[in-house]
């Protein structure tokens, strides 16, 4: 193992971490203001890819592609929330869970119904195709570099979004006192439409993001929708700086975890055993850290005001 | 109050009277298929009746129930795979194809893991709840599908099913009744548990908490007893299942599989004794009969159960028995 | 015996710089029902909170029957005897004030981990439960769910509650609220009766219940005891006259 090496799977982990903030970002933020569990941003991550998918393959541009899943995404997300998701502020956290569910199942089985179960390609566009010379030598592909950046813009634009703009001291104060912003005249059914619309544009962004990096086909969001839920869980729910530390720390153990777990174990088991037990490992590290952290801290790490 | 309980009674000796009826009639009929299809109602009715005494009574949202399905469908798996290849298994102790013994091995590595999980989780609540019960659902099948042992991703097969004393359990309507008579038997188990006073304790651990603190009773003790309780009966139901289709798949240990037991709950009405029945008996009928008619059936089920979420809350049982009254 | 019951010395809570309890030194006496009145604000509820064992103190002691119940917890604290209402009415809504009661009874004997018998047909909780609610005034209204009763009832209710935890003594955080006349007049009549059971110590606005029912009364303005005395010497202490009509002034 070289450190080229190492350093080339950190960056993937940031990578990955950068794109697992984007789902995160969107579902704490979602959490934090409207008290909402949203099983149904796994789907948003989906048609965002699909959007992008379709744009880029008509027009031959995947940057037209970008744009179409954005406002796919917000679209997709502005609909669910004024016809279903609304009436499940009062709800309990079961229906929330059942009913967002339920959308899984028709976004899952509407996208099969009208895209086939064979996956649509993606391809890179065509400015991030090569490679970029790191400092210090070290090759690493352009476009996974451009992700890592576009993820820092967007971490660092929510920032101020939230801690600069009107919008963003609505969101704060709907985040400490859901019902005190309504007695002030904030028009909370608008507001409310916002914060699900931008979580859900994040969302879909981040589906198309991945979308050249992996295929893009029905059921894609939904192992990126479970480790969101870990990242905000470990981050603290409604908090996006949480989301953000939570989801490179997940993001590195990830995929650090899947690269040196086998070579650790190859130490003194096997090859063949030592990937198959160091896959499974790797696996269930995420889990496990997680757990770790509710252990001793049971509303994550940086949980979010009350 | 009188008329409502005798009408929730009727319904249950209802649901009871069709789940046994169905394969009967398939017998009559000589439709094996269906007596299967039953069998397979009466083992997930089975699994959401553990899930509803943690869930319905004790308002914990679990999702990851699936944990214990599997492990009892792998303790299943396990026992059998290593009486079939005469290997021994651990410490010395060799498999076994005995369902009792099956039963009893799926019962205690399901108790073991939902104190484990129970200890942890327990602490946490609301929303954390539902995501660490899914991350430990989750690590359990990663680890399953990683494991080369006994399957991985492939799952275990089970080549002969498993045995029962003075049955021949290879005979479709003679598992059926044994599925269908422990089916009852915790439908019982779970009654006497809702009524006694631990019932009042845990059903008092949902309503308010803190009152239940107020007045001296440690709801977490509470709680961790009904989730093993809980853990306990899914975990044999999974081993029942790993027996019907004499085979392990580790997606018995998916969280669709957990939100699968969290729909039959709702789609039956959630607390409810015979909900997880109607639930069950509900969602294979879609799966089944919508299923022939259409592959896409689920994206119906999902608006069926987004119909159910926002506007009958009760379930089936709600609608055809009224909201629960307690005395 | 003048032993006190519950004996609270120096007791103080700060929150920051804020001190939300200044020193409070209090004792409850057998018999007696001692009642802590003071402007809103005064920091009232946040002593019963430290009393009853859901906040912490910043220093002081609390004894209870001799024993300094400071690392205690809230159920603990219950479990010796010290029971209490609750400001906003904390129930389970879904049961029936009778299971509300049950439940009570159930936890006093400690058996929350029996499994078999069916609560609703187990005399030894049945039978105690109905002869409290009628104590109380509430045995018409047994069967019907704790969430459908009156805000008055609910009052009753937690009461109930308390006298099935075999409470040695109360703390009741403004049992009066939102009640109209006639209940006010009831619930005076029956806290006067419960004195001799077990003493109490009363939070209250409704000055015609605390005048009728005192023995004593404390005075809390912005955490700190002004005064402590009989009815008369409260009623004629300058200090006093100022916090209250200072403040209306």
């Amino acid at each position: 193992m070289t450190s080229a090496l190492l350093i080339e799977q950190i960056l993937n982990g940031l990578q990955f971490g950068v794109m697992l903030f984007l789902m995160a970002a969107g579902l704490t933020l979602i959490f934090g203001v409207m008290g909402l569990i949203n099983l149904a941003h796994g789907s948003l991550y989906m048609v965002g890819a699909f959007a992008c998918a379709v744009a880029a393959a008509a027009t031959g541009s995947f940057w037209i592609g970008l744009v179409a899943s954005l406002a796919a995404a917000a679209a997709a997300g502005a609909m669910i929330e004024v016809t279903v998701i609304r009436k499940l502020y009062d709800r309990d956290h079961l229906d929330q869970v059942l009913a967002t569910f339920a959308l899984i199942l028709v976004f899952s089985e509407g996208t099969r119904w009208i895209f086939g179960s064979f996956p649509l390609y993606l391809d890179i566009p065509q400015l991030l195709r090569g490679v970029v010379t790191l400092p210090g030598g070290l090759p690493y592909p352009a476009y996974r570099l451009a992700i890592i950046l576009a993820g820092l813009a967007i971490a660092i634009g929510l920032y101020l979004l939230i801690s600069k703009t009107r919008l963003g001291m609505r969101i704060r104060a709907g985040e400490s006192d859901r019902e005190m912003i309504g007695a002030l005249g904030v028009d909370i059914r608008t507001l409310y439409t916002v914060v699900f619309a931008l979580g859900a544009a994040l969302a879909g962004l981040a589906g198309a993001l991945v979308g050249p990096l992996q295929s893009v086909q029905v059921g894609m969001g939904e192992p990126v929708l479970i480790l969101a839920f870990v990242v905000i869980v470990i981050g603290g729910i409604g908090s996006i700086k949480g989301a953000f530390i939570g989801a490179i720390l997940v993001g590195l153990i990830d995929t650090l975890g899947r690269f040196l777990l086998p070579l650790l174990l190859g130490i003194f088991l096997d090859p063949s055993q030592a990937a198959g037990i160091g896959a499974a490992l790797a696996s269930m590290l995420i889990y496990v850290f997680m757990a770790l952290v509710l252990a001793f801290r049971p509303t994550g790490l940086f949980a979010a005001g009350n | 109050m009188q008329t409502q309980l005798r009408r929730e009674t009727l319904v249950n000796a209802g649901l009871a009277v069709l789940l046994l009826a169905a394969p009967v009639l398939a017998v009559i009929a000589n439709e094996p298929f269906y007596i299967t299809l039953a069998t397979r109602m009466a083992i997930l009715a089975l699994a959401a009746v553990g899930l509803n005494f943690i869930l319905g009574l004790g308002g914990l949202v679990s999702f990851g129930h699936a944990a214990f399905f599997g492990i009892g469908g792998y303790a299943a798996g396990i026992l059998a795979t290593h009486a079939f290849n005469q290997e021994p298994l651990l410490f010395g102790l060799s498999g076994t194809n005995q369902m009792l013994a099956i039963w009893l091995v799926a019962l205690v590595a399901s108790a073991l893991v939902a104190l484990l999980i129970g200890l942890v989780s327990l602490r946490t609540a609301g929303v954390y709840f539902i995501m660490i019960t899914l991350a430990f659902a989750q690590m359990i099948y990663y680890f399953a599908i990683s494991w080369p042992a006994y399957g991985g991703e492939d799952g275990l097969s089970i080549y002969v099913r498993n045995a029962f004393p003075g049955v021949n359990t290879l005979d479709p309507m003679s598992f059926f009744l044994i599925c269908y008579v422990l089916l009852m038997l915790f439908l019982g188990v779970f009654a006497v548990l809702r009524d006694s006073r631990f019932g009042a304790a845990l059903q008092a651990a949902r309503q308010n908490p803190v009152r239940l603190a107020a007045v001296g009773v440690d709801p977490f003790r509470i709680r961790l007893a009904a989730f093993v309780i809980s853990g306990m009966i899914t975990g044999l139901a999974g081993a029942l299942f790993a027996d019907l289709n004499r085979f392990v798949s580790p997606s018995m240990l998916s969280w669709h599989m957990s939100g699968e037991l969290i729909v039959l709950i709702i789609l039956g009405g959630t607390g409810r004794l015979f909900g997880p029945v109607a639930g069950a008996m509900l969602y294979i009928v879609f799966e089944y009969f919508l299923g022939g008619i259409t592959e896409r059936w689920q994206f119906f089920l999902g608006l069926i159960l987004l119909a159910v979420v926002l506007f009958a809350r009760g379930g089936l049982i709600g609608l055809l028995a009224g909201k629960v009254r307690h005395d | 015996m003048t032993e006190p019951l519950l004996d609270i010395s120096n007791l103080c809570k700060n929150f920051g710089a804020l001190k939300a309890t200044d020193n409070v030194s209090l004792d409850l006496r057998p018999g007696e029902i001692h009642a802590l009145i003071g402007p809103n604000g005064a920091g009232k509820s946040t002593l019963i909170h430290q009393i009853a064992g859901t906040l912490q103190p910043s220093s002081g002691s609390i004894r209870f029957l001799g024993q300094d119940i400071g690392g205690l917890s809230m159920p603990e604290r219950t479990q010796l005897g010290l029971g209490r209402t609750f400001q906003i009415s904390s129930l389970a809504l879904e049961f029936s004030a009778l299971r509300n009661v049950m439940l009570a009874l159930q936890a006093r004997q400690g058996t929350s981990f029996r499994f078999f018998k069916p609560v609703m047909r187990d005399s030894s909780l049945t039978e105690p439960a109905h002869e409290i609610l009628k104590r109380v005034g509430l045995d018409q209204r047994a069967g019907l769910p704790a969430g459908e009763l009156s805000h008055g009832e609910r009052r009753q209710l937690e009461i109930a509650i308390a006298l099935a935890l075999g409470s040695k003594a109360f703390l009741l955080d403004e049992p009066m609220a939102g009640m109209d006349q006639e209940g006010s007049k009831a619930l005076t009549r029956f806290l006067d009766t419960l004195r001799h059971e077990a003493p109490i110590l009363l939070v209250e606005h409704d000055m015609d219940a605390v005048f009728a029912l005192a023995d004593r009364i404390s005075v809390l303005v912005y955490g700190r005891i002004i005064a402590t005395g009989t009815v008369e010497q409260i009623r004629r202490d300058p200090e006093v006259r100022r916090a209250y009509l200072g403040e209306e002034a």
